[in-house]
């Protein structure tokens, strides 16, 4: 039977729908149909997610300085690099083209702090039962307190290094949530000695563990090679930023996309013009915009944004542990690892490992006590930003009007630049793993690995109890709930 | 972190109030709504934490305390509000965005090694979550009812600490 691209099916009415969804809308939401015929082949897979589109009519009309703070109200998980990207956008505005050293150096480390963190929270909390245990083990076992039983280390020091990269941004910031610290122009405060030393004191010891971190995943893909090379795995084109000497650079620097088979498309791109190289296509089925590059039109334009792309599309790493574990990633299986959705692991721990040897690197730099915060020049009209966020290339783009207020908001979040990767990905699995065969919980968790692989942004700055259930439905051709389950907090 | 530092190296405020909710999203300020009140109140013995969603680091808010108390805004949970005990459990997440209190307690167990404080939950009933606004009429009179609960608790588990 004809199996690709299985975006579209044939006769849909005619099939079984099995959906896995959550309940409400409220925090945006992921949800994933598939399509099965009477003898259990998948006629079509989509993944939905609602995107969160009130943001502009949020922030229209306010005051231009109020915006780094009010984007971290977006997301609950992510607000320093909703945070930064905002002020990248608006030191434009404010005529700040170049920051001072401190300035900068403060905001790189509070991004290093919110990188490690995150992914730190996404391997040992969200990923590592599955990796550890197996997609369709026993349920009951696959979570983190059946990770905590059998690898105890694993699981305490990824609660160590979430609240690490938290005190990081904490100091910083200015605060442990909403933080104040970076302002359009540079940043209102910088570190005092008493805070740089308290965080040197742990820095050896988060070095030490994100460097285990990467060889454990190394490890998973030794013990199960066929599984870890071919899982969802398909050929992607990539976007991301680099630095102008070509190494990777999660604060700023110019885009990249590349082929799948690594050739360029274009290089060192200034990201203040996105919009002539990257469109966005509406589909009648999802939510969600479908972001491509102009260059090769919105069928073939698709590109895959994250850890796996910055890795291995950078031309080297400039901290020396993460680089040398880079060069071994990408030699490992002959190239297969990097190509493999799985390898989003391992290449979200090399970067961990990169953050903690950058923050390392930046407390021993005596500019982050400078008292040189702030930049201006020229007031603009417009401004962009772009930074590395952990789910990958993050843009803010505002226009601010002669009242000083923001006259026009357009952002593209990682989730939304991988909405196609993460369709395809998903088709992928469901081609392999679900055709032909009774759907179970073992099964249908495959799918939700592929889609944890990249991390999407599912659950923005919301999650009242009882609101965050992600519910699994098979219904027959009648529309009967043969089959339910139901995942999330009470 | 430093193994001397894990659990806390000044004695924390024996009772924590942790309150949860994202003040930009409607009925979700519930949260943060009565944490302001009760950090005005400066009640002594008493610490309050106020954050977007629970994460597992905030285990490590809990050591040392006698008791917590959470503080959330609900759907689908009685109206004005339901005050009830909390025991660690496990979860299985679809997502790394937030963990229920009960995934908080469960990571104290794992990290510390030992039994999490008394923990209870407080969830307030709240109707609209959209974002900008501000908290509906129905989640006004919720909060001042769980008001009055969240000091008739601290009064009796504040003392008896």
């Amino acid at each position: 039977m004809s199996m690709l691209p299985l975006e579209t099916a044939t006769h849909s009415e005619q099939l079984r729908r099995v959906v896995i969804e959550p309940l409400s809308r409220v925090e945006g939401h992921g949800k994933v149909t598939l399509l099965m015929d009477e003898d259990d082949h998948v006629q079509q897979a989509r993944l939905h997610i609602v995107e969160f589109r009130a943001f502009e009519k949020f922030i229209q009309g306010r005051p231009y300085w109020e915006v780094p703070v009010m984007v971290q109200r977006l997301c609950g998980i992510c607000p320093v690099s909703h945070h930064l990207a905002a002020c990248k956008a608006l030191d434009q505005v404010v005529g700040a083209t170049q920051l001072t050293p401190t300035a900068e150096k403060i905001r790189r480390l509070m991004h290093y702090g919110q990188i490690l963190q995150s992914h730190a929270l996404h391997f040992f909390h969200l990923s590592s039962p599955d990796l550890l245990f197996g997609f369709d083990s026993d349920v009951a076992r696959r979570n983190i307190v059946g990770v905590a039983a059998a690898y105890p280390d694993v699981a305490r020091q990824g609660v160590l290094l979430r609240k690490y990269g938290q005190e990081v941004i904490r100091h910083t910031a200015g605060k442990r949530i909403h933080g104040t610290g970076s302002v359009p122009g540079g940043v209102n405060k910088s570190l005092t000695a008493a805070e740089r030393d308290e965080l040197q004191k742990d820095i050896y010891q988060m070095i030490a563990w994100s460097r285990d971190a990467v060889r454990l995943v190394k490890k998973l893909f030794e013990q199960d090679l066929e599984t870890y090379r071919s899982f969802g795995t398909f050929e992607a084109r990539t976007l991301s930023l680099v630095r102008a000497d070509g190494a990777m650079d999660l604060y700023h620097g110019g885009l990249r996309a590349q082929h799948a088979d690594g050739s360029t498309i274009f290089d060192h791109l200034d990201y203040g013009h996105y919009w002539e190289q990257i469109s966005e296509e509406v589909k009648a089925w999802s939510y969600m915009k479908f972001p491509y590059l102009r260059a090769l039109g919105h069928e073939d334009g698709w590109y895959r944004v994250g850890p796996l792309s910055r890795v291995t599309r950078c031309d080297f790493i400039p901290t020396p542990l993460a680089d040398r574990e880079r060069r071994e990633f990408m030699a490992f299986d002959d190239g297969r690892a990097a190509r493999s959705t799985l390898g989003f692991h391992w290449a979200r721990m090399i970067e961990m490992l990169h953050s903690a040897e950058a923050i390392k690197d930046l407390l021993h730099d005596a500019d982050l006590l400078g008292s040189d915060l702030m930049a201006s020049g020229p007031r603009q009209a417009r401004g962009v930003g772009v930074i590395e966020a952990p789910r990958g290339t993050l843009i803010h783009h505002y226009r601010v009007d002669e009242n000083d207020q923001v006259a026009r908001a357009n952002l593209i979040v990682s989730t939304t630049h991988n909405n196609h990767a993460m369709n395809v990905a998903i088709r992928e699995v469901a081609k392999k793993y679900l055709d032909g065969r009774k759907i179970t919980e073992g099964l249908l968790n495959h799918i939700e690995v592929a889609v944890r692989a990249f991390d999407p942004c599912l659950s923005c700055a919301t999650h009242a109890i009882g609101k965050m259930p992600l519910e699994v439905q098979l219904v027959d051709a009648e529309g009967t709930v043969v089959h339910s389950l139901v995942r999330g907090s009470k | 972190m430093s193994e001397a530092r894990e659990p806390a190296a000044i004695s924390p405020a024996p009772v924590l109030v942790l309150a949860v909710g994202n003040p930009s999203r409607g009925d979700d300020a519930l949260g943060p709504e009565l944490a302001a009140r009760l950090e005005a109140a400066a009640l002594p013995g008493v610490e309050v934490i106020t954050e977007f969603q629970l994460q597992v680091e905030n285990a490590l808010d809990l050591v040392g305390r006698e008791r917590v108390i959470f503080v959330d805004a609900a759907t689908g949970t009685p109206a004005p509000y339901e005050l009830r005990r909390v025991e660690a459990a496990a979860e299985f997440l679809h997502t790394s965005h937030a963990l229920s209190p009960e995934a908080v307690l469960a990571t104290y167990r794992r990290v510390t090694g030992g039994e999490p404080p008394e923990a209870w939950l407080l969830c307030v009933r709240g109707e609209s979550f959209e974002l900008g606004e501000g908290l509906s009429s129905m989640a006004e009179v919720h909060a001042e009812a769980a008001w009055l609960e969240l000091r008739r608790w601290l009064a009796s588990n504040a003392a008896a600490v």
